[in-house]
Formats: structure tokens, sequence, C-alpha cells
């Protein structure tokens, strides 16, 4: 039997770092928030001291750090002509579960976004002429002018280094000179580089590129921000992403907004209880609130009258599915939105390896590093070049954890003694340059839910179908080609090219920035969110996260997501709240 | 948002939870408000090295060969036999990862094209025994009578060889499947944290010169190309041998 409990003004599904933003800028207006999150509690003294973190085994190969695919994965296949297979364990990418979310294991690369990037559609076209009719890119509906103020400010609440690039326009030398205009500088200088970054800001130098410090949510010094959190200088301690940092360098949620929203009366969290539905009224056109279940199998009902998805992409896209909210996008005819423009990204880099020279990465940090950005976005002429978009190059040091990285040079076996010296001979010297491209959106990847397979609930599991587009490879060929020039000039003994090359394959690992499935758009023919991020069909239901991206840029997204979730949150409390109902007429 | 609905479920709400942290202790479902509900000495322990059995006798001469020739010792060093690998792959087939425990294992089961990864009805201590009997079975068959562990290195290799270019199938579990588990708990086992067994003595950590858990490497960002030499530590510290 469902339990009908008391309800309360805004429930938030997911506590990572959007559902933190929202109930930290809602119970400003004194409404009751209460969050609920599937994972556990998490705390830095108690989850995640240094005694505990730094164990390769355990959070990384036994994720115990993730969503357990026993009770919940995803199916995968390359095409529509494929079955689709459970991801019986996680591979190319990691989702989060816990407080915090994936905010706990990140990296900490926080970018902006281009202008451009929210323009995508409309200003390819115009540069270049028509998309294909396969490329289902389309505009944000929000600018980066309007966001810029929401970046400024979780830069701030994270303490990002950096330097800035473009200051009110100024373009100022040491930062990206392509990056959209800041209206200050980074609240923290940049992370103290190491060799492997003064060879690549020297190569990209002589190349004549713009090389730069990335943008980093570790701690470059000792950090208070404006909620008073305090955050302690980054040790360089090479367990970043994929752990959670117990020395509170690393922006997560536990460092920068759960010390003070925690205290705060008319906030809570109910940990280990799961949403299986967003419950609508008899119209279809309300959210009464959600149903959950706890780790007993009680079932809850939720009243509430606002409802704000903030778990990952893939679960948000889920749960409108499961709540049938919105029309399952179907590539063969084309109708419905939710699940479509699901889009991800296009890694490739080339190994560097050096002879007398020892780059020494287990110094590392997961935001520590050199890039460039003459290649993203359009930030160079495409005209020939058969694509659109880019990504980043950067020599980061993010770590030498020796589970995970054995890096050997072209045409090493894979075991014996031949293998065991390359490792030996080279984990101490060598390092890596990445590309890091974008992904555009295109008819036929897309997510819906799968036919056979079911999670631990009995419900459907979510089936993604993928492939990296002709887009995405001759951006990532053009983008690889790059990458050899910049390591070739890094004064190594040789190079390791390794390109996106085949079918995309769900099980090495790529990176947890999966985008689209919910998006936001102009209006309800072309996205499932308005510019706000507030659902077309359920006004009072908003939807955070990646998810809302129309395609993916060639940044790292948290920076992004966090911007939007500001933007969002404002226009809830300056005119939502005043004014319950659609915030954007359709 | 009437202001006088929203007061009347504040008081509701704070009266139902109070202003301290709710914990049920007995319950993994909580309602946290009014603080964080640190509490002194919690941290979750790693599971860490149990001991525990999983392989026959038999099997586990087998994986003892085999793990000796992916990673064999030799002028470098010792290799992943020196390095407790096989304790640490028969502890975790034994435990949570042997059965799968956090991966999805419900049907139903297909082969699967590569790009879907890992798709054996079988978790990885399943596969591991299956596979073994089919690798033994082959070699009683094609080498008079003798099993993988009897045999020489070259002929050891020879077969590995094989099973890695596809070019020898086992009968009723995937050979290459076995080979790819092999390889990573092998490698798993002797680069991990002594804590769960393997890297013995920092075997694997010496070899590459990963100084292992330690936190705070700022006296050193100016290494500028040169090397560092610093004894590596565990998350247990360091063992006897090994204090200065």
């Amino acid at each position: 039997m469902t339990r009908k409990l008391p309800p309360v003004d805004v429930v938030l599904v997911g506590f990572g770092w959007t559902g933190a933003i929202l109930a930290q800028e809602l119970t400003q207006d004194g409404l009751q928030v209460l969050a609920i999150e599937r994972g556990a509690w998490r705390d830095t003294p108690s989850h995640f001291p240094t005694t505990v973190a730094q164990d390769e085994l355990r959070w990384y190969w036994r994720k115990e750090m993730f969503q357990s695919t026993a009770r919940e994965t995803l199916t995968f296949r390359n095409s529509r002509g494929e079955t689709a297979l459970p991801m019986r364990r996680w591979g190319s990418f990691l989702p989060g579960e816990g407080v915090g979310g994936g905010g706990v294991h990140w990296n900490g690369q926080t970018w902006r976004f281009l202008p451009s990037d929210f323009v995508a559609a409309s200003h390819n076209a115009g540069r270049y002429g028509p998309l294909g009719p396969e490329m289902t890119v389309q505009d944000y509906g929000v600018t980066y002018d309007e966001l810029e103020p929401h970046y400024d400010r979780f830069e701030k609440l994270c303490g990002i280094g950096g330097r800035a690039g473009n200051l009110n326009g100024e373009i100022r030398a040491g930062g990206n000179p392509f990056e959209g205009p800041r209206s200050a500088e980074y609240p923290n200088p940049p992370m103290h580089m190491t060799f492997a970054q003064h060879r690549f800001e020297a190569a990209t130098g002589e190349l004549g590129l713009k090389p730069f410090p990335g943008p980093s949510a570790n701690m470059s010094q000792p950090y208070v921000n404006p909620l008073g959190c305090q955050l302690a200088p980054c040790t360089y301690c090479g367990f970043c992403e994929k752990y959670g940092c117990g020395n509170y360098s690393k922006a997560s949620a536990q460092t920068t907004i759960l010390p003070v929203l925690m205290r705060k009366p008319n906030f809570s969290v109910k940990t280990h209880n799961e949403v299986l539905q967003v419950k609508l009224d008899s119209t279809g056109r309300r959210a009464t609130g959600v149903i959950h279940v706890d780790q007993n199998g009680e079932e809850y009902e939720q009243p509430a009258d606002l409802v704000i998805l903030c778990a990952y992409q893939l679960s948000n896209t889920r749960l409108m599915m499961l709540s049938g909210i919105g029309e399952i996008y179907d590539p063969a005819t084309g109708d419905g939105l939710v699940g479509k423009n699901y889009c991800y990204q296009v890694m490739s880099g080339a190994d560097v390896f050096f002879d007398d020279k020892y780059t020494n990465e287990f110094v590392g940090a997961g935001a520590l590093g050199m890039c460039v950005d003459d290649y993203n976005g359009d930030n160079f002429d495409h005209s020939g070049l058969g694509f659109i978009g880019g990504g980043y190059i950067a020599c980061w040091t993010t770590h030498s954890r020796p589970i995970e990285r054995q890096r050997t040079p072209e045409g090493t076996p894979t075991w014996g003694s031949a293998w065991k010296k390359a490792v030996a001979e080279n984990f101490l010297k060598s390092t890596n340059v990445g590309a890091h491209g974008a992904s555009m959106a295109h008819a036929g990847n897309h997510l819906d839910l799968d036919p056979t397979y079911t999670d631990v609930y009995g419900r459907p599991l979510m089936r993604m179908t993928f492939d990296f587009t002709a887009n995405d490879r001759a951006m990532s060929v053009f983008l690889t080609e790059r990458v050899r020039e910049i390591a070739e000039r890094m004064g190594g003994r040789e190079i390791r090219l390794n390109p996106r090359e085949g079918p995309y394959d769900s099980m090495p690992y790529q990176t947890t920035h999966n985008t689209g499935g919910t998006i936001m758009g102009t209006n309800p023919s072309n996205s499932v969110v308005n510019r706000y991020l507030q659902s077309w069909d359920v006004p009072n239901l908003f939807v955070m996260g990646a998810g809302v991206f129309p395609q993916n840029a060639g940044y790292n997204p948290t920076g992004t997501v966090a911007a939007l979730a500001y933007w969002s949150a404002d226009a809830i409390r300056a005119r939502y709240l005043r004014n319950p109902g659609p915030l954007v007429q359709a | 948002m009437a202001g006088t609905r929203v007061s009347r479920r504040r008081i509701l709400v704070a009266a139902l939870l109070g202003s301290a942290p709710v914990i049920v202790p007995s319950a993994l479902s909580k309602t946290l408000s009014g603080s964080i509900p640190w509490i002194a000495g919690t941290s979750p322990a790693p599971r860490g090295f149990g001991g525990q059995r999983f392989f026959t006798a038999a099997e586990r001469r087998c994986v003892d060969a085999l793990v000796a020739r992916l990673i064999p010792a030799d002028e470098l060093g010792p290799g992943a036999r020196e390095a407790g690998v096989v304790d640490f792959i028969d502890d975790q087939l034994a435990g949570p990862f042997g059965r799968g425990e956090r991966w999805y294992m419900m049907g139903p089961f297909a082969d699967g094209l590569e790009t879907q990864g890992y798709q054996s009805e079988q978790p990885p201590a399943g596969l591991y025994r299956a596979a073994l009997a089919e690798l033994d079975a082959h070699c009683r068959a094609h080498f008079q009578d003798r099993l993988f562990a009897d045999l020489s290195e070259a002929e050891q290799d020879a077969i590995l060889g094989r099973i890695e270019g596809e070019d020898l199938e086992f009968a009723g579990v995937s050979a290459s499947a076995f080979f790819a588990l092999l390889q990573e708990t092998t490698i798993e086992g002797f680069f991990c944290d002594p804590v769960h067994g393997g890297n013995r003595d920092m075997i694997g950590w010496r070899l590459v010169g990963f100084p292992g858990a330690r936190y705070d490497y700022r006296d050193y960002l100016n290494h500028n190309g040169a090397a560092i030499s610093i004894e590596p530590v565990g998350l247990s510290g360091r063992a006897a041998w090994n204090v200065d």
C-alpha cells in the first residue's frame, strides 16, 4: 500500500550538484524543500578521508563510488538493426549515486561553453550553409550572455582556478582568447603546472596556438566561498576523478553547499529512497508529487507543489518516460521528443614517451592541465572540412593510478616480459595530449525504453542507440591530427596515437558526459523543456542536468549544467513562485 | 504559493523531523535535516583481503601458471606469482566480485557484439571455473594428457597467444571473455593496494615507481622532469621492512 506523506512545497529528485544548488536557492524563499536520493548519505570525513579514498581497486574497479548496475543499468546497441543488450557493468561512462552525485567523483575541469555553442544550429547554418538532414542540431533557446552571471556564480561557489582570456571584451594574454566575455576574473589563480604542461605550452606556442591553464575546481590555494564554506589547497595526490576528495580540496556539493544547506530548518533529504514516478493529476498537465520507495520496498506518495528532476541525465530521461510525461522519440517517424538528441563526446589523443625526462604523473590533480581552444566550436574556419564543431586539446596530468594506466609504445605486446618491461620503463616518463571533442545530434541516436530487460523493480531499462556520426568522425580525425602535431613537438622519444576508430564501444572508459533526452528549446514542437528548463507539458515540473543540452559541446559539461541550474532557479524564484504557470507561452 | 500555506507546511514538517539529525540506526533509508549527520569513526573500511578460497587445488595451480606468464618473474624482478596475484584472485572470486553482486546478471543472455561488453551468463567466478576446465581439457587432448601447468613456458605462451588471437575456442564458454577477465584481474592483483591481498611487498608499485596511497605532493611540483624517489605506502601504511 502506498502511504501518503504530508505535502512539501518542493520535491527534488536526486541530490547531486543541481539538487544542492536548487535546494540552496529555493530555501531562501522560505519554501519547504525535500530532496529524495536513492543512494547513501556521504560526507568528507566519514566516506572519503585520505586513508580511505585512495583505493583504486575499490572505488573505480569495484565501482563502489557508482550506481550499482545490479539494480539498474541500461541496454545498448549501436544501431536500430541490432538487439540492445544490458551494460552488465559500467564501462564507457560512470553514473554516480549517493549524496553529491557525480560531483563527488568528477575531475573538476570546469568550463563555460562558447557563445556560438548555444546557437549551434543558426550560427553554423548561417556561416556554412544548411546542415545535413540527419543532423538534428538546434539552438538552446538561451544565450551565453544570459548565462554569464550564472557561470560566474558557480565559479565563485566552487573557487575555480584559472586565468581570464576575455574580461568584459578585453582579450588578456595567458587566458583563453576564444572564450565568451567574462564579467570577472576567476576567483582563484590557476593550478601549479608541472613538466608535461611546460612542454605542451612550449609546443603549442611554437605552432602559433594560444595555450592557457585549464579551469580547475581543485583548489590552487585556500578558499572561502560566498556561502562561507572553507576549501583547502589541493595537495596534487592524483585521486580526483572516480574518487571522493578527502582533503576538502575539490569543489562538490559536500564542500561548497551542504555545510550551509543542511542547517536550514526548511530543508531535508531522504536517502536510500528511489523515486519511481512523477505523479500527474487527471489532466496530465500538473504534477501532484512523486511516488518513491525505501529500501524495504515500502512505497510512499510525496505530494509537492513543484517537482524538480535533479538526477543524472540518463535517470531524468528515464523517469520522464516511466511517468508518461511527453511522447518518447521514435526515429522511424520523427515523432516524440523524450529521448531525442542523445549525444556523447568524441575523445582521442596521443601518448608521449620521454627517454630521460620524468613526468612523474602521480603528482597530479583532476584539473591540472594546459589547454588550447583554437580548434573548438567555431573558433576556426570549417569551410571545406565537412564537419561542424570541435574540441579543446589539453595536456592534463590527472594521475598515474597503475591499474588504470599502463602506457606502452606502439607495437608492445599486451602481456609477458616485453609488456612488463615497457610498462616499467614508461610509467613515470610519459604523458598524454587529449582532444575533448563535441558530439552533434543525429536523428538515429536516441534513448527509449527497452522491450525486454527490467530493473529490480520490474520496470523497463532505458535503451541507448548510439554510434559516432559522420560529423563526429570527420571532426575527430581532424582533431587527432592536430593532437599529433602538438605531441610530436613536445620533445619525447616517440608518440603513440590513440584515434577514435570503429563503432562506439560501450566498454572502455571515455567520459561521463552523456547529454540530451530532455532537450531544451524555443517551442514545444522542438523540445521537452523551455529555456527555463520548465516542462512544456507539465509547468510545475522542471528538469535539470545535461539532458537539456540539444547537442554536446567540446567541453566538460558541469559548468554549463550548474549555470543552467542557477538560471532556472532565478526564473523560479523571480517569476514562477509569484505566478505559477508556464514561463514561456507556447 | 501562498505564504500561509508554506508556513503551515514548514511547521508540520519541522514537527515531524525536529531540528536534530533523525537517524534510524537499523535502516538505510533516512531523513536528514538540521545538520551534517557526521558520526565519528564511521569511515567504511575496505573489504580487504579475507583469505577466502574459491579455486580447487587444480584450478589454483592452473591460474598460478597463467598469471606467471602474463607478468613473469624475469631480469626486471618478481612477477605476478611472487606478488600474490593468485591469492588475490582466489579471494576476489570467493567474494562479491566473483558472484557479480554489483553486475546486472538478469537474463535473457545473448552473445552480443564486441561493443556490448561482458555478456556471459556466468559471473566472474563461474566464467573462471568453466574456462579453466576447458583450458586443461584442451591441454590434455593436445599435449599427451598434460595440464596447462605442466607445459613448458613456450608451450604455455603459444596457447595464450592463440586465445588472445581468437584462434582457440572453448566449448560453452568464451575463451576471449576469459582471457580479458584473466588479464584484468591479474593487473588488478599486481597493482592494487596490498590491503586487498595482491601487490605483495608492493612488488607492482616498486616495478613502475608508483608511491601508492600518499596524498600530498606539493613539495614535488617543481620536479621539472627529474626523477622523484619516494618509498611507496599503502592504505595500512608500510610493512616493517620498509620503515626508514
